[in-house]
């Protein structure tokens, strides 16, 4: 094997379970967008279920209960995801408000409570076990491709299968129909009786648990520890994603393994020895969205067109 | 009619502070603490001695200016959440013009161009946010968010490097920190032995410049316009895509003007975490304020007493300082739902109606005119 190599199949190996917290999160987010409701708080729950997440392997160290912290873990953060997403959805189908602004809103929440009770509960930096590299018998062996895409921890297979998951409920289901009648044409949805305000619950209680399960991803698996700045608008990255990726749980995770690809590289630079300052390395991501959402331009026509207009059925448009 | 009105406004409000102080309550419950000593230590804390009751207005002066600047943009309808990243780069140019200008100049002739400086800086940093939207339909939420982050990045580059302190260098703690504005660039205390400086003169008196500007010339009425109904707009002839790269920058130069003054007048050297949060809770302070500047003042003040409170539960009673950003979530989304009850006719016939029947015949025949009203 040549060093250039041994690089790139570093980079790939080192990619795919990096792309995780995003992959989840978004494809979370694309379902409250295909409903119509442009959900910024994804931040805030993915702080939260980051925080959420890291208890139960940092409380249970070991104990009968210690082989099943981590499943514990992702259910409670996938549990307050849901929580999260009943609020913001009282908050913008229920109360109408302004989406942008309580996305904000919902953001401030959850990075402040998951800060609030870190500090007060364990306040220093300490790490917990992660999840061990389960390979896929047969596939794992697989020369170069093996290493790459069939030896992770078990949670990238889940994320991974949670694409052609997604894109199957949307497109093939009738709760996946309904969705995108919310999102794209609630009134005529409204007529053919759905209750697109009860869709809209459902979609962003689901997109809540993903979002919250990509949270405790990143502080179990990928961090494999808890801070205020861990998740660092990776909820944001995941939202313009779904802009980059076309509302498409394949474009999403096009977007993703890019985004995950270009931290693994950036990585790659540094540890290679070649200087530049640090700061302008971990600028790289959000320039990148902002460059993403420039070429995207043309993308919102396909988008739902009713992403971001609160449902009011007394009223005309 | 009217009485009801007052009485439905009011009922809402009070819910929405209710629904506010609760979640924050239920965060407090959950870490320990005590809410109602917690909440009342925040309101009445700082106003024990001279020091604490000043230091509300140095919190308050940034908050207005910040504030300022987003209502500008909401009310032209493009929402500018960057206003944290806005003030670092209007900190980077007001500090790099005081540190490059004569030593020797009067203080009249630095000041307005460092603080120029700031606006500019920060105008330029929040333009490229609003070209983008108006361009190319980049969504500017997430654009004004994604540049905060490049902001602090840019901001800590420079800090550590091109404008770190030589004296810095020299006794090896190397705190990332500039050299010391020279005393041309600074404003001047306005009571001594505290940090309340000239800024806040500089705060209202923009205050009074906003409200003239947006509801007295037409360059306002014309952004005014295109940010309450854009088709309308276009139809009568304005510019919306201009108007919204106009308010971006007038809204970034609002946040640049705001750290400017935060350098030169509390800090007085540019250093790490020196925004502390104003960029985002200017937003909420916008929004407590109604968009107005006549809102805005007694917002900044009332978040100026939360933020010293804050600080001195964190002191007093170990409350981690993160509460605030609790705080001030919870205050967002119960400013923008009650938002929708508040403006909402047909809400409020159906509230009046509803209390109507437990009140008789008065409430629901003002309940049937103010309907029609």
């Amino acid at each position: 094997m040549s060093e250039t190599h041994g690089i790139v199949y570093n980079i790939l190996s080192l990619g795919v379970p990096f792309s995780v917290a995003l992959l989840l999160a978004s494809l979370g987010e694309n379902f409250n967008q295909r409903a119509g409701v442009f959900n910024l708080g994804c931040e805030g729950i993915m702080c939260m279920g980051a925080f959420l997440g890291f208890l139960p392997p940092y409380f249970l160290k070991a104990g009968p209960w210690a082989p099943y912290a981590h499943l514990m873990g992702f259910t409670i953060a996938m549990a307050a995801g849901v929580l999260l997403g009943l609020l913001f959805a009282l908050v913008t189908v229920t109360f109408r408000a302004e989406q942008g602004i309580a996305g904000i809103g919902l953001q401030m929440l959850g990075w402040g409570v998951a800060g609030t009770l870190f500090r007060h509960f364990i306040g220093g930096v300490t790490g917990v076990e992660g999840l061990t590299a389960w390979a896929i018998p047969g596939l794992s062996r697989i020369p170069f491709l093996g290493g790459i895409l069939f030896n992770h921890n078990p949670m990238v297979y889940v994320a991974f299968a949670m694409v052609p998951a997604s894109w199957y409920i949307l497109f093939k289901t009738p709760w996946g129909l309904k969705v995108r009648a919310a999102g794209t044409a609630p009134r005529a949805a409204d007529s053919m009786g759905i209750n697109v305000n009860r869709v809209r619950y459902q979609a962003l209680m689901l997109g809540g648990a993903l979002a919250g399960l990509g949270g405790a991803y990143l502080s179990l698996c990928q961090a494999k520890m808890f801070a205020d700045d861990l998740v660092a608008g990776r909820g944001f990255i995941a939202v313009a994603l779904v802009y980059f990726g076309r509302w498409s749980p394949l474009g999403i995770m096009g977007g993703a393994l890019l985004f995950s690809l270009a931290q693994t590289l950036q990585l790659a630079i540094q540890v290679g020895g070649i200087k530049f300052p640090y700061e302008f390395a971990v600028m790289l991501p959000y320039v990148l969205v902002i460059l993403v959402l420039s070429l995207a331009r043309k993308a919102r026509m396909r988008g739902p067109s009713h992403l971001g207009i609160p449902y009011n059925r007394e009223m005309r448009y | 009619m009217n009485k009801f009105k007052v009485a439905y406004s009011g009922a809402i409000i009070l819910l929405a502070a209710l629904a506010a102080a609760g979640g924050g309550a239920l965060v407090l419950k959950a870490i320990g603490a005590n809410p109602l000593e917690i909440y009342k230590t925040i309101l009445t804390g700082p106003f024990t001695d001279m020091f604490g009751m000043t230091e509300i207005l140095v919190r308050a002066v940034p908050l207005i200016l910040v504030a300022l600047g987003i209502a500008i943009a909401f009310r032209s309808g493009i929402i500018n959440i960057g206003a944290e990243g806005q003030m670092l780069i209007g900190i980077l140019a007001a500090t790099a013009t005081a540190l490059h200008l004569p030593a020797a100049w009067p203080k009249w002739e630095v000041l307005p161009l460092v603080i120029l400086a700031g606006a500019i800086g920060g105008g330029f940093w929040a333009g490229i946010a609003g070209t983008l939207r108006a361009r190319l339909g980049v969504n500017e939420i997430l654009s004004t968010v994604m540049l905060n982050y490049i902001a602090a990045q840019f901001y800590t580059f420079f800090l550590r490097g091109p404008m770190i302190d030589p004296g810095e260098l020299e006794t090896g703690s190397g705190t990332p920190q500039s050299m010391r504005l020279p005393e041309s660039a600074i404003l001047s205390r306005l009571v001594p032995g505290t940090r309340l400086h000239t800024g806040l003169i500089l705060a209202l008196v923009l205050c009074v410049v906003v409200y003239f500007f947006l509801w007295h010339t037409t360059w306002g009425f014309r952004l005014r316009a295109a940010g309450a109904e854009a088709k309308a707009a276009r139809y009568a002839g304005i510019r919306v895509e201009g108007s919204l790269v106009t308010a971006m920058v007038l809204s970034g130069a609002f946040a640049g003007i705001a750290g400017a003054v935060e350098v030169t007048g509390v800090h007085h050297r540019a250093i790490e975490n020196i925004t502390s949060g104003y960029g985002f809770a200017g937003i909420v302070v916008a929004l407590f304020g109604a968009l107005h500047p006549a809102g805005i003042v007694p917002a900044a003040v009332f978040f100026g007493l939360l933020l010293v409170g804050a600080d001195m539960t964190q002191r007093s009673a170990g409350v981690p300082a993160n509460m605030i950003l609790v705080l001030q979530g919870v205050i967002i989304l119960s400013i923008v739902s009650a938002k929708m009850y508040l403006n909402n006719a047909y809400a409020q016939e159906r509230a009046a109606r509803f209390f109507g029947r437990f009140f008789a015949k008065p409430a629901s025949d003002e309940a049937k005119t103010g309907g029609q009203a």
